[in-house]
């Protein structure tokens, strides 16, 4: 029980076929409470495919998932809704309702699933906005008039609106200026310390996985290859983990990530990141 | 690990309350979640601050804070200081600290930023500005479609000087899809008409004893309106909208964007191999839709008035002159050219995301048969005026 309590998510023999393609083939993957745990691995390593299946949107053949200690395979209607409620997801091309502005994107399930007032919600989306590094005129706006870096920003507002506690991040900085992404580097950590998250990152980002996650599973031939710190996978010697380590890319992040790996939060405490 | 703002616990979540054990005292309690303060908005507004006695709202039973309980939190408080009592707030677990500063942060620019704002600026626009800027859109629709026709000639035009450069392929293909397999809904709904209008004569002809010109009737009915148009009014529901959405997607995807970059014009490959397409299967389709009509008529006459077969063929091809058959197949290609120009113009017109989609595709099908029958209307003017 105590273990339960301590994972956020365990997921064992998990295995996914499509048709004759394995996508799966007995992968286990825990990831424990209030850690930044990131996921990475090749193209068609069964990396989004894994977020789908931990978010509900496509059911495994076989094997278990286990998010707050509730088996997915297993839950009623009912129940998969409650649950829903505890996690947030950004999508990674955002996911943003086209017809509604940012605003109402952020206030939509707040008003679905709450009783607070209108003033109220208002109030709590354009909190949210501001979390997420948006500027409060971009919250009138359409999806369709936003920058692709404001779209995920938007997304990961929409991700937030529930206060949710465990968050999901498909690719956050995927087409962000360097700038931005460095952005999303501190917001993410941020917003662990402030609420308390477990945040799950899928991610190519190299820096982002030296700077942010606390722990890194890669996925390979239908199973996770190795679990550990960046710095633990950089002592590996393992054909599916050496790619994300050689090359001009891989040294240079891990270079960046060297002097200041560590103090996550010395300065993210404050408030700030309100200045994007 | 400590119990963090966003992780109540797991059995026993109370939900959150407020009681007022003293006039001075507020007591809080139960996890200030968004799953829980549900019930909590009505108990803070039936509290009431004793008049001009600084109060103490004790939080040290709040087992959990998040944004919405942090919101509420700062509610009550600023609610009773707005009374004149000053509230303290005491017993907040220290890792809820920095959330409720943030939220507390936030209110207060919220409310400077309301204040500082003017009043609404923008007042709604009167009768006279609505009517301007609508005219005004509508002035540029009807511009960016005239365009929209004459760049499609030209290219029409450079296909018909260049016809290696006609691409068959497309334009067989759609042929087939827009063609061949709108033969059956074709087929039937022609049919379907022709026994229409042959039972609602039968009637009135049978008073006159004039039962043969039931085949002029309806022979004249079919060729001249009612096939072509019957083939028009599909065609635009089934591939004037299938058009416009295609068109309408690949616009929000950025495709047609980058046809442009690469140096291919969308006019050339989207729209006119749809425009060649059923500039040849509507004619085609609407002389399918003549003898199904009249197939239709004919068997309602035999049912109806006794005309056998025979003797309506023979009725048939005695009155009903060439002309007429060509009047309607000649009205074919031009209500192909507004189905496919219309349904594409709207595709190409298609800004944003799914949403314009929609609106985008539902305008192509109104349009198009909005303009089949203006078009089917001066056609029959002139008609009428060359006498034919």
């Amino acid at each position: 029980m105590q273990q339960t309590e301590e994972l956020a998510i365990d997921v064992r023999g998990l295995a996914t076929r499509f048709g004759a393609q394995m996508v799966h083939e007995g992968l286990d993957l825990q990831v424990r409470r209030n850690e930044i745990f990131a996921i990475i691995g090749g193209s068609g390593s069964g990396k989004s495919t894994l977020l789908r299946e931990m978010i509900l949107l496509h059911r495994p053949d076989a094997g278990s998932i286990r998010v707050f200690g509730q088996d997915l395979l297993a839950l009623d209607r009912q129940q998969a809704n409650v649950l829903r409620q505890r996690w947030g997801v950004m999508f990674q091309k955002g996911g943003l309702f086209g017809s509604l502005t940012v605003a109402e994107n952020v206030a939509w399930p707040l008003h679905e699933h709450t009783e607070l007032d209108d003033t109220v919600i208002d109030g709590i989306a354009a909190l949210k906005i501001a979390l997420a590094g948006l500027e409060p005129q971009a919250a009138t706006r359409y999806p369709s008039e936003l920058s692709g870096g404001m779209v995920k920003r938007a997304a990961l507002a929409r991700a937030m609106a529930l206060d949710p506690q465990l968050l999901f991040l498909d690719e956050p900085t995927a087409g962000l200026d360097p700038q931005s992404a460095a952005g999303v580097d501190t917001l993410v950590r941020e917003l662990r310390d402030l609420f308390g998250l477990t945040i799950v990152i899928i991610t190519h980002d190299l820096d982002l996985l030296w700077q942010v996650a606390d722990r890194v599973a890669v996925l390979g031939a239908g199973r996770v290859q190795a679990v550990g710190s960046m710095a633990e996978l950089a002592q590996l010697d393992n054909d599916a983990v050496r790619p994300f380590f050689a090359g001009a890319r891989g040294r240079s992040a891990r270079a960046g990530a060297a002097p200041g790996d560590g103090d996550i939060s010395a300065e993210g405490r404050g408030v700030a990141w309100k200045t994007k | 690990m400590a119990l963090t703002a966003a992780q109540p616990p797991a059995h026993g979540a109370t939900a959150a309350a407020v009681s007022q054990p003293g006039p001075d005292q507020l007591l809080l309690s139960g996890c200030w979640t968004v799953a829980c303060v549900g019930a909590l908005d009505a108990q803070l507004r039936a509290l009431q601050p004793a008049a001009a006695t600084p109060a103490i709202a004790d939080a040290r039973q709040v087992d959990a804070l998040d944004t919405a309980g942090a919101w509420l939190l700062h509610t009550l408080l600023r609610r009773f200081e707005e009374k004149g009592v000053a509230t303290q707030l005491q017993g907040l677990r220290p890792e809820f600290m920095p959330l409720f500063a943030l939220v507390g942060e936030r209110i207060a620019t919220q409310r400077s930023a309301k204040a500082a704002a003017p009043p609404a600026g923008h007042t709604d626009p009167g009768v006279l500005q609505r009517i301007g800027q609508r005219s005004w859109r509508t002035g540029q629709q009807l511009v960016a479609g005239l365009s929209f026709v004459g760049e499609t000639a030209l290219a029409l035009w450079s296909w018909v000087t260049h016809p290696s450069r006609i691409r068959w392929r497309a334009v067989l293909f759609n042929i087939r899809s827009a063609g061949v397999d709108a033969l059956p809904i074709v087929a039937i709904l022609s049919f379907l008409l022709g026994v229409v209008v042959a039972y609602q004569a039968a009637d009135q002809l049978r008073r006159f004893g004039a039962n043969i010109f039931i085949a002029d009737l309806v022979g004249l009915a079919m060729l001249r309106e009612f096939a072509p148009l019957i083939t028009a009014v599909i065609l635009a529901g089934r591939s004037g909208s299938a058009y416009a959405a295609q068109i309408g997607t690949m616009a929000v995807t950025e495709e047609i964007d980058a046809m442009r970059t690469i140096g291919l014009s969308p006019i050339e490959i989207l729209v006119l191999p749809k425009l060649l397409a059923l500039l040849i299967a509507v004619p085609l389709l609407t002389v399918f839709a003549d003898i199904l009509g009249v197939a239709g008529g004919m068997v309602m006459a035999q049912a109806q008035l006794g005309v056998s077969y025979a003797d309506f063929l023979e009725r048939f091809v005695s009155a009903i002159s060439v002309t007429s058959y060509l009047v309607g197949i000649g009205k074919a290609p031009v209500f192909a050219a507004i189905i496919a120009l219309v349904g594409c113009f709207q595709g190409l017109q298609t800004r944003g995301g799914a949403d314009s989609v929609g609106r985008q595709t539902t305008r192509s099908v109104v349009q198009a048969i909005f303009l089949v029958i203006v078009a089917d209307a001066v056609f029959s003017v002139m008609f009428s005026i060359a006498g034919l």
